[in-house]
Parts: C-alpha cells; structure tokens; sequence
C-alpha cells in the first residue's frame, strides 16, 4: 500500500529543532528558508537558548508548543536527542519526521544502531520518518522550502526524489533557469524507514504531480523496486539517473548466461521493462523530465521538422535518422500542396520543412497549424527562431536606435517573435501534439524575445535541435510503452 | 547445484515448448548408429551424462559425422570416458548461418531473467546480450530483440529470411515461464541456430536445485 506522505510534503504546522542564534546552523537554515521562502503555515523554532531567532520564539521545551498546529518536524538536533523529541512531538501532533541530521548508519555501527532504533520508535508512533542524513524537503504547492540549503523552486508539475542531496539542487537549479517548476522534492538520505519507492510511489497519486524525477544510487530490494516502479510508470512518466553501476546482484556463473549478465545489462533490461525513461546525466534527466511536464505525449513516432532556413533542418534530420523510436514522416502530398500555397516555389517540398527565407509575416503560425493538424504529424520540432529578435537586440544596443525608423522595425521583429512563441503553444495545445522550439539562443542570449516568450509559455527552449530530438525520442518510447503496459 | 545431462535439459526445454533439435538416447554403439540413421547424417554425437557442463572444452562433443563407420568408432570412443551414468546422445545436425543465444538466470537482486543476443562462438566476445525480468510479455520480448546492437542481423540478411520474431518471442515468454519451476537455477540454449528463420536450440544446458 502507498505510503501517506501528505504531512511531509503539506503540514499544516512545521516544528524545526536545533534552532539558535547562530545563523549557520543547519536549524537556523532551515528556519530562515521555512520563513524566507514564503511559507503560511505555522513554525515553530526549538532551540536550547531562550530568546528570537528570525522574529520567531524560540521553545526551550515542547510543553509550551501548541497540541495538533504542527504536523511536520525537522529534526536539526543531535542523535542523542532525536528519539526523545521524537516522543514529544507525536504527543504534539506532529505525524511525520524529515531528519537532517546526521551521525546515524553514514558514520558506522554506532549510528546504524541509533539509526534502527529511531525507524522502530517511528513506526511504534505511526509516524512518517524521511531521512537521516538528508538535506530536506521542498514543496513550492506548500510554499515550504524545508531544506537545509539552497535553492528553493517555482511551482511545476516535477516532482524530485534522490538518493544525493546535492542532486536535489542541482535539479532545483535548473528548475529556476528554465521557469519549468517542481511539485515536490525530497533529498531521501539514508533512506532508513522511507526509501525512493515510497516516495515514487506517493508521486503517482499526488495531484500536484506529473512526471517523477530520480536520483538512484543504490538498491537493496530489486524485485521489489522494479514491481513497484513498473505501477508508477503506468501513471506518470519516471525519469531516472542511475549512479553508479553496481547493484551487488549475484548469479550462478557455471552458465553462459550468468557468465554473461552484470549489474548494470540487467538494470538497463529491468528499466525499459518498468517504462523507467532512464537519462545519462542530470541535466538531459531534468531537460527530459520537463518535456514529460509541460508537452503533450505524441500518438506515435512521425516528426517533422520545420526550419526557416539552412542546416538546421539537415543535421536535426540527421540526428532523427539516429534515434531508436522517431521517424522522420515522409511529407504528406496534401500537405504539400496546402504549403505551396503559402510559400514561393524555393521552400524545400518535403521534410524538413525549409522556408528558405520565403515566409511573410503570417506564414509561419499558419503553417504550425495546418501542419500539426495532420493525422501523420505526430510530433514537430520547430527551428530558426530567433533570428529576428537576434537582429532587434543588435539594433536596439546601436547607436543609431530609436531614431530612423528602427523603433518600428525593433518593434516588428518583437512582435513577430512573440506571435512565433504563441502560434507554437496554441498550435500544440489545439492539436494535443508536441511541438519543440530549439535554438541555442536558449542558453546565448537569454533575454532574446522569442526564448523569453518560450520561457514565459511555460515551455522549454531546447539549446539544440539535437536536444530536442533526445527528449522528443524519450518522450516517444514512453508513450509507446504505456500504451503496451496499461 | 547440478547440472542436469543434455537430455534431461533437453526434456525440460522441450517440454515447456521450445523447439530443439532432433534428439535421441542410445547407450551403445549399436543404438547410436539406429538413432543416427532415424535423424539422417550428418549427425552430432555427444556423452550423455549429469555434471558435465562444457562438453566440448572435455572432449566430449563430435559434429558433423557423415558416415556410419565413423559413427560407430566415435561412439566406442566417447562411451571409454567413464564419466557416471553416461550413455551416448545423437542429434541432428542444423544448418543455417546464423547463431542466437537465450538464457534464463537467477538474480539475487532481481530474481530470474531471461537472456537474449548474438551466439555461437562468438557470443562471450561481442556480449551482445539482453536481459528482461521474468516472466516477460511479448512487448518486452520485442523490445529486448530490438535493442540489441546487432539486431539488423536478425533481420533479412544475404539472401536469408529474416528470424521469425513471433516465433523467438514465443520462444523468450517460454524461456521466462520455465522460471517459475523453482528448481531451475538457469538454462543455457546455446547456440540457437535460425533455420528458415526460425531459432531451434542445437544444445540445451539445464542447471538445478540441489
């Protein structure tokens, strides 16, 4: 049965303990984000010094903090201590524990003592425990940013677990470049009463979320894992990177094919069995992840490709043809006679589109409609867009701006890239295909109006076609396996 | 851990339904050239016997036996090898040019899963292989086909029909259903040679519990 995870992702109250006047101690920290960051529930500091910390009493003891206002407690204390605040809190009302402290099985036999007493003395209490030896929780739906370091996130659709906390910000972090938010994110920790599969798990029925985004290192119960995953996928699109390549799994070597098997050939095979969209490295996983969270799921695997001019359209056809699950879809004939009625007879006549410069002012949101409107268009991937903001941002640095007219044409050139931006949505939501906009203006030359307009959209600017292509492929594969697998 | 003989391994495989070569038992010379003359020549001829593994590395294997005084002194020859409860197993020959290999393991980690990729000698050196956890579908049977690196020689290849991949993925579900049957640790099926585009396992190696 899923785990109830909702007090740790939406309490109502949050207790933080290991406050003090010390502004670096991992309870202060998570007291200021608590605050900083906007959260509207109750907070209460517990610290060992009486007096103010952030305009907030500091509780030298539980028996003055409120029964039933908190529901949530993070533990910054002391091993020591922990099991005994345990104890009040519950008697408080606090249902779920996220301890960030450290010193349990991390440091050795001691700590992994401490560290199976404090699960029982959870599970006695029936209470949620995530951690230890975690870096916190972040839920922008709860305002909470509950975490002992930075950065906090806008709100989306992406929801983060991980087996490193660092990787929980470094996925937050491009989550703040790209404006494509997270629903929640949990660094696991030591994993010790709560592992990544219960948080997955608690993902597939969260309504806040979309698409689950994980960091795995290790894994104690395989079959058990790759049971459960396989149900999640069914629901939402997981996104995996694997660290690590040894699982600790063991064969019968007499025979060829236990001779033949490893860790890692049979955590790839469990993978695509489970519609685990697996990534080579943190930054394609969070790219792929927030393509799952803000593009529709393509019906199947034709693409075309639309260009206003050059060689972008020959070398993102080339990196099609590369790919497992896409095909670059033959253009239709009625299509392209629909087209030679908007375009000069130069236009390339077959996919890639290529308008070789022939489009007027209305040609291209035009064709984006007609062509994600046809039945074999499954998906687009759109480039050359750019070039007239690129020019605006020239001419509006120069000396002679805003005189001699180039206001006007400034203006234009906005306004086209905009409308670009717009057509591109509108089209992907009339259609419910997925159109992908790349340019690597993406990342050289962020205030650009046509990546501003994509960003505002709440969609990604790809930084190259050939990024786009990667997710589009991800994108493909996990359709066609949730079709395959519900 | 035992090795079950090849005709124990053969009767397990064959009996959950996966074609395997023309086979039959003797336990003198005279019996193996009967059996031999029922399968036609040429004909393999190999010790049949529990706990022996790798036939061939011993010895123990003799292909391509066209005639019958040849098999008459292979089969004096092998049956000299006083291996326990050995006796003598013939098997057709099968012809085709390419080789396959599918497997079933167990994993500590993921319990059984079955094995599929690029055979014949060459297999441990390309270790073009794919593993599925059992039981497996037939998508994921597919897919496994599909993403191995040397899948385009599965497929139509100089003048040769493509594999029947209704026929292997028949095959790997079987592979992943004998998983079930506790008592069997692995099985080899290698080489499986495609003939007329369909995988028939030329040697079987079953291992069991106990």
């Amino acid at each position: 049965m899923t785990m109830d995870l909702k007090y740790l992702f939406e309490p109502k109250g949050v207790i933080v303990t290991g406050v003090s006047s010390h502004p670096g101690k991992f309870g202060s920290v998570a007291l200021h984000n608590i605050l900083a960051c906007g959260y509207e529930g109750k907070v209460f500091a517990f610290g060992r010094e009486d007096g103010r910390v952030l305009e907030q009493q500091v509780f030298t003891s539980f028996d003055s903090i409120p029964s039933n206002e908190a529901d949530l407690m993070i533990l910054c204390t002391p091993v020591e201590v922990n099991e005994e605040l345990v104890r009040k809190a519950s008697k408080k009302g606090v249902k779920a524990i996220f301890c960030a402290a450290g010193g349990y099985s991390e440091t050795g036999e001691d700590g992994l003592i401490a560290e199976k007493r404090l699960v029982s003395l959870a599970a006695e209490l029936d209470l949620v425990l995530a951690g230890p030896n975690g870096q916190g929780i972040v839920s922008p739906h709860a305002n909470l940013c509950a975490q002992i370091v930075a950065p906090y996130a806008p709100k989306g659709r992406i929801a983060v677990v991980s087996q490193s906390g660092n990787f929980v910000s470094s996925f937050l972090n491009y989550a703040n470049q790209t404006g494509i938010g997270i629903s929640r994110s949990v660094s696991a920790g030591n994993a010790a009463a709560t592992e990544i599969i219960d948080f997955l798990e608690w993902f597939a029925v969260d309504p806040a979320t979309d698409v689950a985004l994980c960091y795995l290192e290790g894994l104690e119960k395989g079959r058990d894992f790759y049971e459960r995953v396989k149900e999640v996928a069914k629901e939402m699109p997981v996104v995996l990177v694997k660290g690590g390549v040894t699982i600790g799994g063991q064969r019968a070597a007499a025979s060829h094919t236990g001779s033949l098997a490893s860790d890692s050939k049979i955590f790839e095979g469990m993978a695509r069995q489970a519609g685990i969209t697996r990534a080579p490295d943190i930054e394609s996983a969070f790219e792929i992840a927030a393509t799952f969270a803000t593009q529709p799921l393509p019906n199947g695997p034709g693409v075309l490709v639309l260009t206003t001019a050059g060689g972008w359209g020959v070398v993102t056809a080339d990196a099609i043809s590369q790919t497992s699950d896409l095909v670059l879809t033959p253009l239709p004939s009625d299509l392209k006679e629909s087209i030679n009625d908007l375009l000069p007879p130069r236009w390339s006549k077959n996919n890639p589109i290529d308008l070789a410069g022939g489009e007027t002012r209305d040609t291209i949101p035009e064709l984006l409609a007609l062509a994600s409107k046809h039945p074999e268009i499954d998906s687009i991937i759109q480039l050359g867009l750019g070039i007239q903001g690129n020019t605006a941002n020239l001419v509006k640095n120069g000396k002679f701006y805003p005189e001699h007219g180039l206001e006007r044409i400034v203006n234009f050139h906005e306004r086209q890239e905009q409308r670009y931006a717009e057509a591109s949505i509108e089209a992907s939501l009339a259609s419910g295909k997925p159109i992908l906009v790349a340019s690597e203006l993406a990342t050289t030359q962020p205030n650009n109006p046509m990546v501003k307009n994509i960003r505002d959209s709440s969609r990604l600017c790809y930084a190259s076609a050939n990024r786009a292509v990667s997710a589009l492929n991800h994108l493909v594969r996990y359709s066609n396996w949730r079709n395959q697998n519900s | 851990m035992t090795t079950a003989s090849e005709s124990e391994s053969r009767q397990i495989v064959e009996n959950a339904g996966i074609p395997v070569s023309r086979w039959k038992i003797a336990s003198n010379p005279d019996e193996a050239l009967k059996a031999a003359r029922e399968i036609g020549f040429p004909t393999a001829l190999k010790l049949n016997a529990p706990s022996i593994a790798h036939k061939t590395e011993q010895g123990f294997v003799k292909l391509g036996i066209k005639t019958e005084p040849d098999l008459l002194n292979a089969a004096k020859e092998l049956l000299e090898n006083k291996v326990n409860e050995s006796n003598l197993i013939v098997t057709e020959m099968l012809h085709g040019s390419r080789e396959v290999i599918a497997g079933m393991v167990r994993d500590s980690q993921f319990g059984p899963c079955v094995m599929f990729g690029f055979g014949g000698i060459l297999a441990e050196a390309i270790a073009d292989v794919e593993f599925r956890l059992a039981p497996i579908t037939s998508y994921d049977a597919n897919d496994l086909i599909s993403s191995l690196k040397t899948t385009n020689l599965l497929k139509e290849f100089r003048g040769e029909k493509a594999i029947d991949l209704d026929a292997t993925i028949d095959l790997l579900i079987k592979l992943g259903e004998l998983a079930a049957d506790e008592k069997i640790l692995s099985i080899d099926l290698n080489p499986l040679i495609v003939v007329d585009g369909l995988p028939i396992a030329a040697d079987a190696l079953v291992e069991l519990q106990g």
